[in-house]
């Protein structure tokens, strides 16, 4: 619980930040997105023992060490699966799963898929730059068909994973995508996710400076007949907000803006969100359910003085 | 002990389960103690099932092979599955003994002559006639045909026509079983039930030799089986997340848990695989609350990467409660075998600290639930709890289970207003014991990390040789101190002489889980004055107790019962004491051990001698018998005529 001298206090950026030596390479995107999920918490000034930052593995899955609040380091692909049930075990506790691409969308893509639908209240970032870095670049799910990096012996030969579709069709109630490099533009996508109530999918651009020499700061910062690569949607006048959830053409429609914007021609990006939509949340139909959920998270009720006699009376 | 046993067969869907359960209930009321197992297929409707109930006037623990009344639903019951290519069986009629006798429906007369046996007795009942009326003085007559569904209340109503047993407790037990939709259709049933057992009275009481013992009179027992042990002892341990993916035989409980779960304040998840059902677990117990999941071998198969996620964390759990089916991969999905235990021993990514226990009936899996969520809170590790099919699914009466003296233990805990807080805490510090204090998420000054790799006491990855070796040490230690705190009769019972001459006896029986009721039983029938036959029950797999080797050594012989192919008990026995069993007595038909079925080994072993026994269907089998009786089902079904499959029929109403 917070005392009131935590909530007197403004946390910083720096307050997110364990006293750690961070061993990601030297330029890696993973800084930006560490980066800007300290900014985002500390925008929203969240005390830090409120948070729980939750990963899988790889590179990305090292992001809760750098992190000082309450940290799960934990299986490859299982990124949903603990974030889930932290959420049920504190649905008061800001929870923020982070993962790499082939985390989310590859060995994890069943808990993928089924976290998206529970639209549990969490935050779910994926670090997106197409290869397997920290077992030296393999081709992950969402390298394009045909890509060759210096790392990979042999071009893809699959389609890509497109994780933006993939997250409307999963039932993921936010869908953004940022980039790593625009650490300011991503910290706000990142607070924008953790203040919607529901799932949040933050699809994140990230550069592997020492395995993606395609996907590379150059390759986002070029331009496309004539236009920045990169553009910010709130640069535009798209409105990804569903205003009316009950309105089934409305839903869809905004969904097909979404799949739309994702897939767009030429080699532009968006970058913003491309989605949401505000419903009730797996805790609010808990709530429903379970009476003690109302008054107090899972983990500080008294779940140690139940009498099971009505029970044992059933069987007689 | 006397006994009565009956068996009830039909096709999946026509209600056997139900009728048994109302008819084990009204003896139970009436001062019985009932043992009730039910074999079913994977299927939703028309395998075949049956279920007997052993109804005794003392306590009883298992079933018998010999049928004394057979109440048949359908022509399969009589004579088996002749419309297959290969019968998978022939029926029940031969397991009747003799003197014994069978309530059959008259429109299955003619598969009556295809029972080549003598002795036993043929009570033909007009269940459509006695319906037809039913249906007419409830102001629905010529409906039989849509009612048919009903038959197995009428089965019901024979059976206890024919013993001579009250109506009335059967009525209210059919009352009951509606609950509250009680009312005309609850009605009908206890109508049309009592007609049957009106005609079944006048007809055919008491011709049988057999009859129900005199009631015992015990009061106030409960009727439960393994999964709602297991379900209730959750809630008593103030678990608060069960999560499971579906699978028999362990889907039960997780459903019983599900329909408490406003009541009791439980979160149940319902995962999209056993990989997230045992991940979500380990979460749970790290945030903070008692988190168990529920599976059977094939699930389980998908868990040891979750298993290897608490170890290292050092989650406080979870609980996993592994309900054992037939194996290997989906093999005998609804029926019976002890397959997993070593796999439950040695699943996982490395040296794994875990406890494993193994309940050996119903009673048992209400304490040892309870107790496995204090383990995993006191020793930070995750705790399997080894059931199997037969538990799970069997019913037994039983006293209500004692919760005055259980004790919740919680473990050692951070606690922020005490201190070693404020960044000064650290989650994976070295203590004497090993186990250092856990925070629960959300409390300022406990902040902590965690981590899958190796880790520093603060929890941040590291691949130093010296923290290894101390971290290793730390983490595998806490299974000695488990071993040294957990009391002897939690890791193994000894039943039958004690005293002075307990450790010498003539025949030591060494058995583990749901072994125990049919040993239990047996040794008393055998040995009642309990001087030759002693059985000691390993009731904890891990840490293994090796107190028992004393008693290994002292008897003059030990007969190991293990119900799978490899004898994995005896292997494990070997393993961990350097002991070999003179006997090992094994059983893999995918079916529990009967009573018989103990008695016969034993015979055998200490006739015969020969170091592996093999059991099925009540008898010591040799190489070749299983093939033998394939060949047999079909050169039989060549002989019959043809066959049709018994069909379930559809709800009333249905297709209006």
């Amino acid at each position: 619980m917070a005392t009131a001298a935590t909530d007197l206090k403004v946390f910083k950026p720096t307050d997110y930040k364990a006293e750690i030596h961070n061993d990601w390479c030297p330029g890696c995107g993973d800084f930006g997105i560490l980066g800007a999920l300290q900014m985002a918490l500390a925008k929203l000034q969240i005390p830090p023992h409120r948070v729980a930052v939750i990963s899988g593995i790889g590179c990305s899955g090292k992001t809760p060490h750098y992190m000082h609040t309450y940290a799960f380091h934990t299986l490859h692909g299982r990124v949903m699966p603990s974030v889930t049930a932290m959420k049920l075990a504190n649905h008061e506790l800001t929870v923020i799963g982070v993962g790499g691409d082939g985390d989310a969308y590859g060995i994890g893509a069943g808990h993928f898929v089924n976290g998206g639908r529970r639209n549990l209240d969490i935050t779910y970032i994926v670090f997106n730059n197409d290869v397997y870095a920290l077992t030296k670049g393999q081709a992950s799910p969402t390298i394009q068909k045909g890509m060759k990096t210096k790392s990979m012996p042999e071009e893809s030969i699959m389609e890509a994973i497109n994780p933006i579709l993939l997250g409307l069709a999963c039932g993921y109630t936010f869908v953004a995508r940022g980039y790593a490099l625009d650490t300011k533009y991503l910290a706000d996508l990142i607070a924008r996710a953790i203040q919607h109530r529901g799932s949040a999918l933050v699809d994140v651009l990230q550069t592997c400076p020492t395995y993606n020499d395609l996907h590379t700061k150059g390759y986002y910062a070029e331009t496309v007949n004539g236009q920045p690569r990169l553009y910010k949607l709130d640069d535009t006048d798209y409105d990804p907000v569903v205003h009316n959830p009950d309105d089934p053409v409305e839903v869809a429609q905004k969904k097909a803006q979404a799949l739309l914007k994702s897939q767009e021609a030429g080699g532009r990006i968006a970058l913003g969100v491309y989605y949401q939509m505000e419903v009730p949340t797996y805790e609010d139909y808990l709530k429903k359910k379970i009476p003690g959920l109302r008054e107090k998270p899972l983990a500080e009720l008294d779940l140690y003085h139940r009498d099971i006699t009505p029970n044992l009376q059933e069987l007689m | 002990m006397a006994y009565f046993s009956w068996m009830v067969g039909g096709p999946q869907g026509s209600g056997i389960n139900v009728s048994a359960e109302i008819l084990a209930k009204a003896l139970m009321r009436s001062g019985y103690y009932v043992f009730g197992q039910i074999e079913y297929h994977s299927n939703i409707k028309g395998k075949h099932s049956y279920y007997r109930l052993r109804i005794s006037d003392e306590p009883v623990h298992s079933h018998v092979e010999e049928v004394h009344l057979l109440s048949a639903l359908d022509e399969e019951t009589l004579v088996g599955d002749m419309y297959h290519e290969f019968p998978a069986h022939r029926g029940h009629a031969h397991e009747i003994a003799p003197g014994g006798a069978i309530l059959y429906d008259a429109e299955h007369r003619k598969f009556i002559s295809w029972i080549e046996r003598e002795d036993i007795l043929f009570w033909e009942m007009p269940y459509a006639e006695l319906l037809e009326q039913a249906l007419a003085a409830a102001g629905k007559p010529g409906q039989a045909r849509a009612y048919r569904i009903m038959t197995n209340t009428l089965a019901l109503g024979a059976t206890v026509g024919a013993l001579g047993f009250d109506f009335e407790p059967v009525a209210e037990a059919i009352r009951d079983s509606f609950g509250s939709k009680a009312g005309k259709v609850a009605q009908l049933n206890v109508d049309a039930a009592r007609r049957a057992y009106e005609y079944a009275a006048e007809h055919f009481q008491k011709q049988m030799k057999y009859r129900l013992p005199p009631s015992p009179g015990c009061r106030g027992q409960i009727m439960v089986k393994g999964t709602q042990a297991v379900g209730l002892a959750k809630l008593q341990a103030g678990c608060g997340l069960q999560t499971y993916y579906p699978i028999s035989p362990a889907t039960d409980e997780s459903v019983y848990l599900e329909s408490y779960q406003g009541q009791y304040n439980l979160v149940v998840l319902q995962t999209e695989d056993e990989v997230s059902a045992i991940d979500a677990a380990v979460m749970g117990a790290h945030g903070g609350v008692r988190s168990a999941t529920s599976t059977s071998g094939p699930g389980f198969a998908l868990m040891p990467e979750g298993l290897g996620f608490s170890a290292i964390t050092e989650a406080p759990g979870p609980v996993v409660v592994i309900y054992q089916r037939g194996g290997p991969s989906t093999g005998l999905p609804t029926r019976h075998e002890q397959g997993d235990l070593l796999f439950a021993l040695h699943a996982g990514q490395g040296d794994i600290p875990r406890i494993v226990l193994a309940s050996g009936d119903i009673e048992e899996c209400f304490y040892d639930t309870f107790d496995a969520f204090n383990y995993a809170d006191r020793y930070q590790v995750p705790v399997i709890l080894l059931v199997d099919k037969h538990l799970a699914s069997s019913y037994q009466t039983l006293p209500p289970f004692a919760t005055e003296g259980l004790k919740i233990d919680r473990g050692k805990l951070f606690d922020p207003a005490t201190g070693n807080g404020n960044g000064e805490y650290l989650r994976y510090a070295f203590t004497e014991d090993g186990i250092s204090p856990r925070s629960v998420p959300g409390q300022e000054g406990g902040i902590f990390w965690t981590t899958t790799d190796e880790h520093d006491p603060r929890g941040h990855i590291t691949e130093g040789i010296g923290n290894r070796l101390a971290m290793m040490e730390k983490r595998m230690g806490k299974l000695a101190i488990a071993a040294r705190e957990i009391p002897a009769e939690k890791k193994f019972r000894l039943f039958g002489p004690s005293g002075g001459a307990a450790e010498r006896v003539p025949v030591l029986v060494l058995g583990w889980g749901s072994t125990k009721g049919a040993i239990v039983d047996a040794l008393r029938r055998i040995d009642p004055q309990q001087e030759t036959y002693r059985f000691l029950q390993v009731r904890m797999l891990r840490p293994f107790p090796r107190e028992i080797e004393r008693y290994l050594h002292g008897a003059g012989k030990v007969i190991c019962f293990d119900c799978n192919y490899a004898g994995q008990l005896a292997y494990l026995v070997r393993a961990e004491t350097g002991f070999a069993c003179q006997h090992s007595v094994v059983k893999y038909d995918g079916r529990p051990f009967s009573e018989t079925e103990v008695l016969a080994a034993l015979e055998h072993a200490v006739a015969d001698g020969s170091e592996r026994i093999v059991i099925s269907e009540g008898r010591v089998i040799r190489p070749g018998d299983g093939r033998q009786q394939f060949d047999e089902l079909v050169a039989l079904r060549e002989r019959r005529e043809k066959m049709l499959p018994p069909m379930v029929p559809l709800p009333p109403g249905y297709n209006k």
